[in-house]
């Protein structure tokens, strides 16, 4: 076990050396858009003076690098600073909308990554059978239309024609638990139409992949029936693979979203950050990236102990 | 070897023939084999890779691989019932419960993902014969029979935590776990060394016997199956060649066939002397290990002479193949040195120069992984001929098709193919011409022959030995068959845990007195005497056989007679 931990700590380090890296990279891309800050919050009657009186209480006129370490400093503690538009803290910009997500987020994955592991073992199992086919077309098409057309299509059915379930999801203080699932219902049948098909997919390759080992000519010498074959002679060595394009979809759960969110008016983080590229908001445009790299890096990470710990060689060494 | 069997039949074999699916169409694989096997029978299949006899034995269980088909004419009568028109499910209920299965390599069979136990207990559970604990009480009551270490807690282990050979035996419990009438055992020993095959072959045997199963003993090893089997069956391109009772079989075989497996090995090159020659590699007390990990080789030293051939032999583990990559560069050792010619080789072989890289050539034992399946013949062959000697246009089209010629293919007829096209024998060949092509002085040859057949194998080893008669040509000879040795080799370094125990002549090390490892290792290696096994291991007793006689042997013991181990 002693191996493992080391291997997560190096894991967690190096993710932190790339986070720290990405961090570079979005400070001074947004550094190198054009136009200036202040004159942009000030609009096209401000004068000269309030110009540079702005920058100086900005800090915009210090050199990047101490101005990148200034907001390095307070990104550790999460304080990203202010907002350029709303002036309130970055944090109360889109913490509430960063909750948000992650609930759409694990709503969605609740459903989607148990049903689409469970199908991919079925159409294993059935392989090349009409079922097969049948559920392979259907997840395809789910992932290959846009999700804003799936989005739509599901209003029109389930709220407009049959009621089922409200169109917009809108949150409300004092909500209960229930409501909010029935609310966000639509948008998190979306996403799952979007994902599963490649965790289907993979689950199927993956195994697939291994029904020609010698192992499990084995298990079926052995009178195994064909179900078994596959639960339990070729899911447990098929972990890697899938446990990899969970963390994927995951990530994309988190990231991807925003169409979604503008389909059911869900004040999700992706609104967020397209709301504050389009007004220059560039603490908010920040704060959401290094969110953003920092779920795909932990999702990775949690995807990789994932893999080692379902690799028995690695748990129980010589 | 059994006197007073019963005489019921338990499996009826008629008129088999199976098909594969290749190219588009179906082709026969067996055609119209016969088999009759009684209670408590023990017939050993045998032949070279193609006979069919795996395909046979998985037909016993009425199973067709992935990609085969039995034809309806056939008829496999198990115990009265006919499997070819039983359902699947019918089929499936005789497996692992009355029919069960070895098979070759247990460390891949194993599924890596259970414990060996579980593995054990799945079709007793699964038929409802016992409860968990009984099955687990039964499984180490077998691992005790089996005479494998700790029975009790090994199977409690995960496969890659257990040894080939226990790996080997554990597998052969597992299939006793129903106590099945029938159990087909696929090649058990090929993948183990030599004294590991014993243990194996001894466990075997007496399971087999206790429980009275009868077995299909599928091997293309004779002298194994002379140890095994009642009878034998002997298979060629999947037809029968004869079958006879082991002990009529090994005296007075009927078809020429069976005569040429039966001829001992007629190849052997004339031993060749250090007189008037140079030494070319010279190793000087070498260690290495990989990365931070144990020391894999110590205080390795020898010498090999220009044209000659020095043959590395030790069990799986012993050091030989790490000793040519350290020859080679590709595993600098952390102490000691390679000499060519006298002068230091470079440690690493990124930093020999063209002239001392082109000195050192490797041909490997697997030539299906060792070539690029993408890759043309004539490439493959060519681009070490154009790195080295800077060949290009006609000129390397003139070397290709020379090298061709040198290892006797057809030049106009293989230029163009790519290695999946060819047969094993054939592949391997290219895999000389392409060591050639560089124009060495040294070539390593690691177990070349072992996965080939013996025919074939013999072909490459008299295409080796005139082509260092042509060239002057050093070898060294990795192999865990002593019988390679004997028809090649000039000198022999004998390794074990990582130190070279005895060194010589080959007429000095195949006579007496040895090194007691290479005793173990001369005197493990099977014969075709039927009563062989059963005299050996009266001699060295239970206790002493297998991974137990190479530990208990100390490196720098004094050479010992046979008759005193």
């Amino acid at each position: 076990m002693g191996d493992i931990l080391g291997l997560v700590a190096k894991r967690l380090g190096l993710g932190l050396v790339i986070l720290l890296v990405i961090s570079v990279i979005i400070f001074f891309m947004v550094e190198l858009l054009p136009g200036d800050i202040a004159e942009a919050v000030l609009g096209q009657g401000a004068t000269e003076e309030n110009v540079r009186n702005l920058r100086e209480q900005m800090g915009l006129n210090d050199p990047a690098l101490v101005r990148y370490f200034d907001w390095l400093k307070g990104a550790v503690m999460l304080d990203f600073g202010r907002s350029i538009v709303t002036q309130e803290t970055v944090m109360s910009v889109i913490g509430e909308r960063f909750r948000n997500t992650l609930f759409l987020a694990t709503y969605a994955a609740v459903i989607a990554v148990p049903f689409a592991i469970v199908l991919g073992v079925i159409v294993a199992l059935l392989r090349n059978s009409v079922f097969d086919r049948v559920a392979n077309v259907l997840t395809l098409t789910s992932i290959s239309s846009p999700e804003f057309f799936l989005g739509y299509i599901l209003i029109l059915y389930f709220s407009v024609k049959w009621s089922m379930f409200p169109a917009i999801a809108s949150l409300s203080d004092g909500m209960s638990f229930l409501d909010l699932l029935e609310r966000t219902f639509l948008p998190a049948l979306t996403l799952v139409l979007v994902v599963t098909a490649h965790m289907m997919r993979m689950t199927r390759a993956a195994i697939i992949n291994l029904l020609a080992s010698p192992y499990i000519e084995m298990a079926k010498l052995k009178g195994t029936p064909p179900w078994k074959v596959i639960v339990r002679h070729a899911l447990p060595n098929a972990w890697a693979p899938i446990i990899n394009v969970v963390a994927l979809n995951l990530a994309y759960l988190i990231t991807g979203v925003v169409l979604v969110e503008v389909v059911f008016v869900y004040p999700g983080i992706g609104q967020a950050l397209v709301d504050a590229v389009s007004k220059r908001d560039f603490p908010v445009v920040q704060a959401c990236c290094l969110i953003f790299a920092a779920t795909f890096i932990l999702l990775n990470l949690a995807a990789d102990v994932g893999a080692i710990l379902t690799n028995p060689r690695l748990r129980h060494p010589k | 070897m059994k006197p007073n069997k019963k005489k019921e039949v338990l499996l009826k074999i008629r008129n088999l023939k199976i098909e594969g699916y290749t190219d588009e169409t179906w082709v026969p694989i067996i055609k119209g084999v016969d088999l009759t096997l009684h209670r408590g029978e023990v017939m050993g299949l045998i032949g070279e890779s193609g006979a069919g006899k795996s395909t046979i034995g998985a037909a016993a269980m009425g199973y067709a691989r992935d990609g085969t088909r039995i034809t309806e004419d056939s008829s496999i009568e198990f115990d009265g019932m006919e499997l070819t028109t039983a359902t699947e499910g019918e089929r499936r209920a005789l497996r692992g419960a009355r029919i069960a299965y070895v098979a070759q390599s247990a460390a891949a069979s194993f599924n890596p993902a259970h414990k060996i136990i579980d593995q054990h207990t799945e079709a007793p559970l699964h038929y409802r014969l016992k409860k968990r604990m009984e099955a687990q009480e039964d499984a180490i009551d077998l691992y005790n029979r089996l005479r494998l270490p700790n029975p009790e807690e090994i199977g409690f282990r995960y496969p890659h935590q257990v040894s080939g050979g226990q790996l080997q035996r554990a597998m052969t419990a597992m299939a006793m776990s129903c106590r099945p009438d029938l159990i087909i055992f696929d090649e058990p020993t090929t993948a183990l060394d030599v004294t590991t095959q014993i243990e194996v072959l001894a466990a075997i045997r007496d399971i087999v016997d206790q429980f009275d199963t009868a077995a299909l003993y599928i091997t293309h090893d004779l002298a194994v199956v002379a140890q095994m089997a009642d009878t034998i069956k002997v298979l060629l391109k999947g037809e029968e060649v004869e079958e006879a009772p082991t002990k009529q079989m090994l005296d007075n075989p009927q078809e020429d066939y069976t005569k040429s497996l039966w001829a001992v090995r007629s190849f052997e090159s004339p031993q060749r002397s250090r007189e008037g020659r140079e030494c070319l590699i010279s190793v000087k007390n070498v260690d290495a290990a990989y990365s931070a990990g144990p020391k894999i080789l110590d205080d390795v030293s020898f010498d090999i002479y220009e044209g000659m051939t020095v043959a590395v032999v030790g069990e799986s583990g012993s050091g030989k193949s790490t000793t040519a990559r350290v020859i080679t560069g590709l595993l600098p050792p952390q102490k000691g040195e390679v000499l060519f010619k006298g002068e230091p080789f470079p440690a690493d072989y990124r930093d020999r120069n063209k002239e001392q890289l082109r000195q050192c050539q490797m041909i490997y034992q697997m030539a299906d992984t060792a070539l690029n399946p993408k890759v043309k013949i004539s490439e493959i062959i060519g681009r070490p001929a154009k790195f080295y000697s800077g060949l290009s246009g006609a000129a390397l089209k003139n070397r290709v098709d020379e090298l061709l010629d040198l290892i006797e293919l057809e030049p106009s007829q293989y230029y163009n193919r790519y290695p999946p096209e060819l047969s094993g024998g054939q592949k391997q060949r290219i895999g000389i011409a392409r060591a050639l092509a560089a124009e060495p002085s040294f070539i390593v040859c690691d177990e070349v022959t072992s996965a080939l057949d013996q025919l074939v194998a013999e072909g490459i080893l008299r295409l080796l030995d005139r082509l260092q008669d042509e060239f002057n040509l050093a070898y060294m000879f990795i192999t865990h068959d002593l019988a390679t040795v004997r028809s090649i080799a000039d000198e022999v370094v004998v390794m074990q845990n990582g130190q070279v125990v005895e060194q010589g002549p080959k007429g000095e090390m195949f006579t007496p007195p040895h090194h007691p490892y290479t005793d173990l290792l001369l005197s493990s290696v099977p014969e075709m005497d039927p009563e062989w096994l059963t005299t050996l291991l009266e001699e060295r007793g239970l206790e002493n056989i297998g991974e137990a006689a190479s530990d208990n042997i100390d490196p720098d013991a004094k050479k010992v007679m046979p008759s005193d181990v």
